[in-house]
């Protein structure tokens, strides 16, 4: 932080990659393209690749060729250099199909669960195989707010706190401390589940308040992190000019370090929210599930989306399962959101 | 006299301020308090262990290194380990094989995005990409479960199916009866899906930081941009590249839903990958846990003590190979 002024004037000259990506270059591209396209079409005709994906697959396969002899009209490099353009973003391209897939698929068969209703009726007098127009989620998605809010309650400060050690206190253990967190992102989330289920399900009964804990500790070590990364970009200076005003470590971290950094731990919570949002492994043994639309987060089992997925899919008829598909839509609209909230109040640290 | 000590009022002036650098008592105490909080995070992995241990020790006691090694799952009269027989070989081995499938399937797109995204695009469609990535690693591991088991399954058996066909003499792509539904083969393309965002995020950011001028360097003495790039940044880039890919693998191997909802689990240990049959410790978890009596709990508590090991060594390994390799770079 402190080279900051002195390294503004060398930004400016910062070193650029040594090639260019010419506008050029796109049209350059169109009769490879054209040929791969026209070589494919003749593989997928004549031997037994079909479908989109066969078709994709020809044209890949067909345009490594095509580039390759391109390629050779100037020099072997230039061909291993153009095959390698087409393999690395093919290579990209080619994990976007299927997340395209999931997308698509969610949205469009979750949409014929989605009514009105959908979102003020329970399950409770509803069976999985009744018609698409009764019943609903509200149980599920209120349950899921419920005990998100409650892991947030526990698992913001302590990330929060857990960050402040390693930027403010600089104690000893910072590094032990950041290798811990590393480790407890690792924590599989069926182990954090088993272990709520040893300390308190086993001992009382499926609760929500036992899920919120599972998701607590799935959840810590996303929000440790990413507070640590904001509260760096602090500036020294500030904290600096805090102690030479005559202010106490406590003053400057909570009215002038956390207030600097309030949006980039926003996102940071609003990250870690996303992260567990749709843990469903650790709910099978702590939060199970319900169908009835209940606030009660002691004493008995809580709904929660990830479960209403789980449970509609388990069900596995053809109704159950596009309600499965509805749970999904909604799961992801309300992960989709979180992110959205994340990037926009971060954005606005920024400036 | 009396006048002159009237005229000089001794209270207003202010106690000297003595100068230290010692903390005062507030301070301190905010600092023991932070620092407790930050303990928190270790006294919840160490409880984890503890509590894991305390009721499967007794598993561990009856059974021995066996609990290991032997691959039936009995739970017997249900009451007591006494009658039951219980072995997590099977589940083991399948999480590993299952994983480091999906480390296979995942690791050149793994590359290719992180180049792709480091060194093929401009600055501001990168930034679009990148959030698009993040998001896609946000993706709840029940929806690629549920698109697993409901869109990819037909396609990807009749890939199996063609792959046993022409290369059914390797002895891991044979089967014993033709199904190819739920196998380890699915559940692997389903996990390396999920860990390519979070095993690229990793290695396009060690990528990033290959030095500049010998990439420039490469470029001046004649090499193409793909030159460049096998000269500097993939030799560069390697351990964080090892390092993303660990931490994708312990992601895999603790992933839960996703392979519950798309491999059959078979108590057996095999190694044909394309069959319907497999294991996974974790979803051997979850699967047993809703009619498990008390002897079978606590052998399921002891299957999760084995996995929350073999998962924290991996990633504490990942996460030595990337501060390595951080270190290195700076």
């Amino acid at each position: 932080m402190s080279d900051s002024t002195s390294s503004s004037i060398l930004q400016e000259v910062q070193p650029q990659k040594p090639w260019v990506n010419r506008r050029q270059s796109v049209r350059e591209l169109a009769r490879p393209v054209g040929i791969a396209v026209l070589a494919a079409s003749v593989i997928v005709l004549v031997t037994g690749l079909a479908g989109p994906l066969g078709f994709y697959l020809a044209f890949i396969v067909s345009f490594i060729v095509v580039s390759f002899i391109d390629g050779m009209r100037h020099d072997k490099v230039k061909a291993i250099d153009k095959v390698m353009t087409t393999l690395v973003t093919a290579g990209f391209a080619t994990a976007f199909i299927p997340w395209a897939s999931i997308l698509f698929t969610v949205f469009q068969r979750g949409a014929s669960a989605i009514y009105l209703g959908y979102f003020t009726h329970d399950m409770a007098y509803t069976s999985a195989d009744d018609e698409l127009g009764m019943g609903g989620l509200s149980h599920a998605l209120v349950g899921s707010l419920l005990i998100l809010l409650m892991a947030s309650v526990i698992a913001i400060p302590f990330g929060v706190v857990t960050a402040l050690y390693i930027t403010e206190i600089k104690g000893k253990l910072s590094g032990v401390v950041r290798v811990i967190i590393q480790s407890m992102s690792g924590v599989p989330s069926i182990v954090a589940g088993l272990f709520v289920y040893a300390v308190v399900v086993s001992r009382y009964s499926f609760s929500g308040i036992a899920g919120a804990l599972a998701l607590s500790i799935l959840m810590l070590p996303t929000v440790a992190r990413t507070s640590e990364e904001v509260l760096k970009l602090v500036p020294d200076d500030l904290r600096s000019s805090a102690y030479a005003l005559g202010a106490s470590q406590m003053a400057t971290t909570f009215r002038i370090v956390l207030p600097t950094a309030r949006s980039g731990l926003i996102t940071a919570s609003m990250l870690g929210l996303a992260r567990v949002a749709g843990e469903t492994a650790p709910l099978i043994l702590t939060a199970y599930y319900s169908a009835v639309y209940s606030l009660k987060i002691t004493g008995q089992p809580l709904a929660s989306l990830p479960m209403y997925i789980f449970q509609n899919f388990s069900t596995g008829t053809d109704t159950a399962l596009t309600r499965a598909w509805g749970g999904a839509a909604v799961l992801l609209s309300f992960i989709f959101i979180l992110f959205i909230i994340a990037r926009v109040v971060g954005r606005g640290s920024r400036k | 006299m009396s006048i002159a000590t009237v005229e000089k009022p001794t209270a207003a002036e202010p106690p000297r301020r003595s100068i230290t650098n010692q903390r005062n008592a507030s301070d301190k105490r905010f600092r023991a308090v932070v620092t407790s909080g930050a303990m928190f995070a270790f006294v919840v992995l160490a409880l984890i262990a503890g509590f894991l241990l305390f009721r499967g020790y007794e598993v561990f006691r009856e059974f021995g290194f066996g609990f290991l090694t032997s691959s039936t799952w009995d739970s017997g009269t249900g009451e007591s380990l006494q009658g039951a027989s219980y072995g997590v070989a099977a589940m083991l081995v399948g999480s590993i094989i299952v994983a480091l499938m999906a480390m296979i399937i995942a690791l050149p797109f793994v590359i290719g995005t992180s180049l792709f995204l480091e060194y093929y695009i401009g600055k501001k469609i990168r930034a679009v990409l990148v959030s698009i990535l993040d998001l896609m690693a946000a993706i709840p591991s029940i929806i690629y479960g549920l698109w697993g088991y409901l869109v990819l399954m037909p396609h990807a058996a009749g890939w199996a199916s063609t792959i046993n066909k022409y290369f059914g003499w390797i002895p891991i792509f044979k089967v014993d009866v033709k199904n190819f539904d739920a196998s380890p083969f699915i559940s692997a393309l389903v996990l390396g899906l999920m860990i390519i965002p979070i095993a690229s995020s990793v290695t396009r950011e060690v990528y990033s930081r290959a030095p500049q001028d010998q990439i420039s360097a490469a470029y001046a003495l004649g090499g193409s941009r793909w030159g460049a790039l096998k000269a500097v940044v993939l030799p560069f880039g390697r351990s964080g590249l090892i390092g993303g890919m660990l931490l994708g693998l312990g992601r895999a191997l603790g992933e839960t839903v996703a392979v519950l909802l798309t491999l059959n689990l078979v108590f057996k240990v095999k190694f044909q990958v394309l069959a319907s049959a497999g294991g996974n410790v974790a979803s051997l978890i979850a699967s047993r846990f809703g009619e498990a009596g008390p002897s079978e709990i606590k052998a399921l508590m002891a299957a999760g003590l084995v996995l929350f090991t073999l998962t924290l060594l991996v990633n504490f390994g990942a996460s030595i190979i990337v501060s390595r390799s951080a270190k290195v770079s700076q």
